[in-house]
């Protein structure tokens, strides 16, 4: 029923002054990513900079929303972002695996935030999970949601290790219930990361929430996200359940690297009627 | 609700709107002529009745087609040609009767987006389950059907089986061309020829698909068909040359038909009305369920025999799920038929919409409560919204009569053992559907639901594999599966 | 102006999909009947098999995995690309020895032959499957299941038909397969490899290796991750030992003399499955 959902939601056309928009918003939702063992600090200024102006030729293309950085390199994302809208987003919490001692986690956090860090990416401990401990769970997350303090929190579920829809739901349930301002899909290392069935399955979650406790949480689907038309998609399922009240970056992210790329030849493609080639486009 | 717009677009980038865009499928592809003869005997042909009579778009009440109508005459001359061709289509190996059957659904597979348009404009579905259920199943029919015609002897061991003859087919227009398959397929494969009526407001794709089968290499007279009203309806199963009549259509209609037939001989299946129960309990998933209920009532504008009418829901979970429901149907898109992106399309005629809205006029003065999300509806053409009463109780004719429309009746109940007992308390029994969380309780109420289908956890699921039919004033026999063959067959039944 | 040079084709293995010479290096000749054309062929080696096999136990799971529904589509395709090379393999088996006529009629009966088994696909669990009225409130359901990875050593007579009469039983219950080709006429196998890639086959479902039967057989016989053998093709005096060899891993085995159509050939290769679950509220 969740894939039936999503597949006729698939086929939805949305109209062109209305694709534009979501192009656009989808820029400002993105959270550019780089999460690799290879990250250099220049690698990451470079993307700092692509963020703030994801194209040198247009300056009506908005900035991303945050860039999500490895938590050695939150200085240096924090030292070129400063003072333009961009967040300082890093990931904490022994990411991508979760597998280490609270305490670790907790010092990790407080340290990112003391670097810069505007918004935490935490992941949950999925072994205590899938063994029943949802105690440890939450408290794990209620743990690092002080810890973060003012930052905003995403909590990553990393649902290609769930096994089943009613996971996603209980891990979305019990994310939020501790204090997730966002919750996530994936760490992009696990596949499937973001699937558009695990998404709806996790916006029900939140509407569900919402509804039960008045607070809006936000979502943010990360992994394997790399084309506007998968980005459009999401957006249509997130009108469809939750409406438009959460398309905005306040409530809603892609978590993406190639993502911005592929948005940017869509604008040009809308405003030209040619299609593009990435040589026209800068590589961060 | 809680409103951010610190990193909302900058101004000048556009305004947060959200529409979808109309898109529109392309009306002319379905390739609709202005005149639609009969088909007898391998080729067009002009009605002896002389009379011919409008087909139309029910989305825009347009005039389509110029269609013939047989006459007795016309009933004869077909029957005749199906006849003739009876001994030659019956003798052929078994292997190339096979073989033409999968050279049609080939066919049919590269023709899909016609005939789905064709359906569309003809009957007022939305395009989007034309085209993605009505034509693939059309397909799908045809090449599983292919495949039993050389293996007959392995369906009915001990059996000899033998076809009928010829073979008085007359169906609804809530699905044109998938009835039309669901009755050719296993008729031809099983080596029966064909007399197909199609439904007056819908004969064209019916038409089509015959100018198709010749074209995989059909031989004339195999397959035939004759448009017209009820009257070439009752001609054609009243026909002395006709040895089978499969029908599916109103209750009404069939018992009529089962009478006409006593005595005669004639081997006949029904596929008939339904008042289909979705029981939902407090352990289900919710959401699920009410994409499951939605699906059942408001797919093809609640015009299905099966749809899932009445909602049976839990006490403990009723408002909630009722909640959602509205919420859910908030989303329905109701319009244009052609545009992909509309959920629900028009109301197939002005006859049924009438019909219609007369029961649903019944329920409030029964003093139902009504819900009907806002939507505009189109100025011409014939349209109902998606529609709820809540404090339905059994007696009223909303929860009793065939309504074919979208309208869902919701009771409750409190155990299982009432759910069952509501649930069979029609004297329909066609399909059912069952969302729970636990197994064992599927199988429990599967095995006391008095209906020719059970669907647990999903519903409208259509299969050719799978046997669909009902039980008590639904209707009998089967059609699809292994079960379907033998409503064709001699010595197996 | 001379004679135009015909471009010839180099037979060579299907593995995976592709279209590999065998690791071995190794060839031998194929000398047509009248011995005017002789053609040179690969010869697979042990390791060849060892690659076919871990190709088709890659492409297991997908391929079980899909509608019988779309199996059978697959299948009915294949007979369509059978259908379109009827030249090409009329040419070879009459190359091979076979009369006009005869070999006219084999390709037809091979496509046949496959248009009924594409039939079975969505239908021979409908057919062999069933409720067990067991006396108890339970739902109790018995299903045949793909086996595996199925080795299959063809016949060299009929060649064509005898190779599709092995293959496409075994393929239409969601099984893959590792054909060793009869050696006397190699050519047929690979032009119907040719027919499986362009049908839509998946890569790794059928595997087919030129070569010696009474080099390969053996190892496929023994090998631990092949479940069932189908050895059909094999001298009768070679049957002792494969099937002994086969017994390391209690591999099925099964032989048939006749290339004709029989529903029983895919229930060979089946596993039937039990489903018990109660009914209760």
């Amino acid at each position: 029923m969740v894939e039936e959902r999503v597949a006729s939601l698939a086929t939805r056309s949305i109209k062109r002054e209305a694709k534009m928009w979501a192009l656009r918003t989808a820029i400002s939702m993105t959270d550019l990513t780089t999460l690799e063992g290879m990250d250099t600090k220049e690698k990451v200024r470079q993307l700092c900079h692509k963020a703030i102006r994801p194209d040198p030729t247009d300056a009506s293309i908005p900035s991303v929303a945050a860039v999500c950085v490895y938590p050695n390199l939150v200085g240096t994302a924090a030292e070129v972002l400063g003072g333009s809208s961009v967040k300082v987003a890093a990931v904490s919490t022994y990411f991508p695996s979760g597998q280490a001692p609270l305490d670790l986690k907790v010092a990790e956090t407080g340290r990112v935030v003391a670097d810069g860090a505007d918004e935490v990416d935490m992941v949950i401990d999925r072994g205590a999970f899938l063994a029943g401990d949802y105690v440890k769970v939450f408290a794990e997350v209620a743990a690092i949601r002080e810890a973060a303090g003012d930052a905003c929190l995403k909590v990553i579920l990393e649902t290609g290790e769930l096994g089943s829809y009613d996971n996603v739901r209980r891990a979305s349930m019990l994310a939020m219930a501790a204090g997730a301002d966002f919750i996530k899909t994936s760490t992009g290392k696990v596949s499937p990361a973001a699937t558009p069935a695990v998404t709806l399955v996790m916006l029900e979650s939140i509407r569900d929430f919402h509804r039960n406790t008045g607070r809006a949480v936000g979502m943010k689907p990360a992994g394997g996200i790399g084309s506007a038309k998968q980005a459009i998609r999401w957006l249509v399922l997130l009108n469809e359940t939750l409406g438009v009240e959460w398309m905005t970056p306040r409530l809603f992210r892609f978590g993406a690297s190639s993502l911005l790329n592929d948005l940017l030849m869509q604008i040009r493609w809308l405003e030209t009627e040619r299609y593009q080639s990435p040589d026209y486009f800068t590589k961060a | 609700m809680v409103r951010h717009d610190a990193l909302a677009p900058r101004p000048g980038t556009g305004p947060p709107m959200w529409e979808y865009q109309e898109s529109r499928e392309n009306p002319d592809l379905a390739g609709i002529r202005d005149r639609s003869g009969l088909w007898i005997d391998g080729e067009e042909t002009e009605p002896l009745s002389g009379k011919w009579f409008s087909t139309i778009d029910p989305a825009t009440e347009e005039h389509l087609s110029m269609v013939a109508e047989a006459g007795p005459a016309d009933v004869e001359r077909a029957v005749g040609a199906a006849r003739d061709a009876a001994a030659g289509w019956a003798a052929m190996p078994a292997t190339e009767r096979a073989k033409s059957l999968f050279r049609l659904a080939r066919l049919v597979q590269e023709r899909s987006r016609e005939l789905a348009v064709m359906d569309t404009r003809d009957g007022g579905k939305p395009i989007r389950e034309a085209r993605d259920v009505d034509l693939p199943l059309v397909a799908a029919h045809f090449f599983y059907h292919a495949g039993w015609a050389d293996k007959l002897e392995y369906a009915f061991p001990g059996a000899e089986p033998r076809p009928m003859g010829v073979v008085g087919q007359v169906i609804p227009w809530n699905f044109p061309l998938l009835m039309a398959a669901w009755k050719v397929a296993p008729a031809l494969a099983t080596g029966n020829t064909v007399v197909l009526k199609p439904a007056e407001t819908t004969p064209l794709s019916a038409l089509r698909l015959a100018e198709v089968a010749a074209e995989a290499g059909l031989p004339p007279g195999v397959l035939n068909v004759i448009p017209g009203a009820g009257e070439t309806g009752a001609e054609l199963v009243g026909h002395r040359g006709v040895d089978k009549v499969a029908f599916t259509g109103s209750t009404q209609v069939g018992k009529e038909i089962r009478r006409r037939l006593a005595g005669s001989g004639k081997a006949l299946t029904l596929e008939l009305g339904g008042k289909g129960a979705h029981v939902v309990f407090e352990d289900a998933p919710l959401d699920q369920a009410v994409e499951g209920v939605v699906n059942g009532i408001f797919f093809n504008q609640g015009q299905v025999c099966c749809a899932g009418s009445r909602l049976l829901v839990q006490e403990s979970v009723a408002p909630e799920f009722v909640d959602r429901l509205r919420r859910r149907l908030s989303t329905l898109r109701v319009g244009d038929p052609l545009d992909k992106n509309t959920d629900i399309g028009a109301i197939n005629s002005a006859a049924q919409l009438q019909r219609i809205t007369e029961l649903v006029e019944s329920g409030q003065e029964e003093g139902a409560l009504i819900y009907q999300p806002p939507c505009e509806l189109p100025e011409r053409g014939f349209w109902f919204p998606p529609t709820l009463f809540t404090d339905v109780s059994q007696s009223h004719r909303i929860a009793r009569e065939e309504i074919f429309g979208p309208v869902l009746s919701i009771l409750t109940f409190r155990t299982p053992a009432e759910a069952v007992e509501r649930a069979n308390n029609t004297p329909y029994g066609l399909a059912s559907g069952v969302w729970t969380s636990k197994g064992s309780r599927i199988l429990w109420m599967a095995d006391r639901l008095a209906a020719g289908v059970v669907w647990a956890n999903t519903y409208n699921k259509f299969d050719p594999a799978s046997p669909f039919g009902g039980v008590k004033e639904s209707g009998f026999g089967r059609e699809g599966g292994r079960h379907g063959l033998a409503a064709y067959l001699r010595g197996v039944g | 102006m001379g004679e135009r040079m015909a471009v010839r084709k180099t037979y060579k293995l299907y593995v995976d999909g592709g279209f590999p010479r065998s690791e071995s290096g190794r060839t031998f000749p194929f000398v047509s009947d009248d011995g005017s054309e002789v053609v040179q062929i690969s010869r697979a080696s042990r390791k060849d098999l060892r690659m076919a096999v871990r190709a088709a136990r890659g492409a297991l799971a997908g391929w079980r995995g899909r509608s019988g529904y779309n199996r059978g589509q697959i299948l009915y395709r294949v007979a369509e690309m059978v259908e379109d090379r009827a030249a090409t393999f009329a040419a070879q088996l009459e190359l091979g020895g076979s009369s006009v006529s005869g070999a006219r009629a084999e390709v037809a009966e091979a496509a046949d032959l496959l248009v009924w088994y594409a039939g079975w696909c969505d239908k021979y669990v409908q057919v062999i499957g069933n409720m067990n009225p067991v006396a108890g409130p339970f739902f109790n359901i018995s299903v045949p299941e793909p086996v595996g990875v199925v080795g299959m050593a063809a016949p060299s007579a009929p060649v064509l038909r005898g190779l599709v009469a092995g293959l496409a039983p075994v393929i239409s219950s969601g099984n893959t397969a590792v054909v060793v080709a009869a050696p006397a006429q190699p050519m047929v196998a690979i032009t119907l490899a040719e027919a499986l890639a362009t049908a839509d086959v998946p890569a790794g479902v059928v595997n087919i290796l030129t070569g010696f039967p009474e080099e390969l057989a053996p190892w496929m016989a023994g090998h631990m991750d092949v479940n069932a053998v189908d050895l059909s093709g094999v001298h009768p005096e070679a049957l002792s030992d494969l099937e002994e060899a086969a017994s390391h891993n209690l591999k099925r085995t099964g032989r048939w003399e006749s290339p004709d159509a029989n529903l029983y050939r895919i229930s060979a290769f089946t596993e039937i499955k039990t489903v018990w679950h109660p009914k209760g509220r």
